[in-house]
């Protein structure tokens, strides 16, 4: 399968989870063992009534799914993978109304484990919402032969 | 001596708190989290649901569907320790809005797959302190022993000094 092709496949497989469709997550770019992902703002995902901010769980699933399909997308990881560990920094509340967009990327991969780091914005891209870092499961089988 | 508070005026005053926190939050009805409570002691519950599916082929529960459930569990017990004193002290009537401990950082970590059924958590508070707290949370789903995921989570205290 050529490189197009898997991140095509990645991205379908992603929009296409139960979860993911119920958040409306939205692929915007795979490839090469990177991945951006972004949510719209939905006030069911409220989690401080007082300022209308989403709660961090969301933010958290928004972040699990992109360093997931960061690896899936990696040329010497593949698909399946797995959440070994993640944790999130939560820098700020997202701004109520805007789009949160969550940009992940694999910075070492070895034959077991990938380590991914991930930054969440909103509208103002400068000053990131929340960062991630987690460590995920590489297939047994390179699932990625070309 | 006073006589003890009939049972009934307990149980309505605490299940009544509980119910304040919950009802606030719309991510809570969202993923459908409900908490069971046995006098201080809570257990959260996540009855399964199509939408938390990850992925359908094995099927298992998303991960971050596991992350934010532990996340509730960990800000659910956070508040209701943090408003017991409160709440049984009958001195200080609870505010309309009670507010909720921040999120600062939230690691978890996934050790077997979440099976498309039940899940179940609890939390212990490690650190509570005026301005920041150390939660820790368990999840299983069949087996008490068994867990699928644990959590820890630093959080930031609502001023409480502040009038309301």
């Amino acid at each position: 399968m050529t490189p197009e092709n898997q991140a095509k496949m990645v991205a379908d497989f992603i929009q296409n989870m139960p979860h993911a469709k119920a958040l409306s997550m939205l692929v915007e770019r795979s490839g090469a063992g990177e991945a951006v992902i972004s949510m719209p703002y939905d006030t069911r995902l409220i989690g401080d009534p007082e300022t209308g901010v989403i709660h961090g769980g969301a933010v958290s699933a928004l972040m699990d799914t992109c360093c997931g399909t960061a690896v899936m997308c990696h040329p010497n990881a593949g698909v399946p993978t797995a959440t070994l560990d993640l944790r999130i920094d939560y820098m700020r509340s997202a701004t109520p109304g805007d789009r949160i967009t969550a940009t992940a990327s694999c910075y070492h991969v070895t034959r077991n484990v990938a380590f991914v780091r991930a930054v969440a914005t909103d509208a103002d891209t400068d000053r990131p919402v929340a960062t991630a870092t987690g460590a995920f499961t590489v297939p047994q089988q390179k699932a990625v032969t070309s | 001596m006073n006589k003890p508070e009939p049972v009934q005026v307990i149980k309505q005053r605490r299940d009544a708190a509980l119910q304040q926190l919950l009802s606030d939050v719309p991510y809570i009805q969202f993923l459908g989290v409900q908490f069971d409570r046995r006098g201080d002691e809570l257990t959260a519950v996540l009855p399964f649901k199509e939408d938390h599916i990850g992925n359908p082929m094995l099927p298992a529960i998303h991960g971050g569907v596991t992350a934010a459930f532990l996340e509730i569990t960990a800000i659910i017990q956070l508040s209701w320790a943090m408003i017991w004193d409160d709440m049984e002290g009958k001195t200080v009537d609870l505010p309309d809005r009670i507010q909720l401990p921040k999120t600062i950082d939230f690691t978890v970590d996934y050790l077997r797959s979440g099976l498309p059924r039940d899940a179940y958590a609890r939390a212990r508070v490690n650190r509570s302190g005026r301005r920041y707290a150390s939660v820790h949370v368990e999840a299983w789903q069949d087996n008490r022993t068994k867990l699928f995921a644990q959590g820890t989570g630093h959080f930031l205290m609502p001023d409480r000094t502040k009038a309301p």
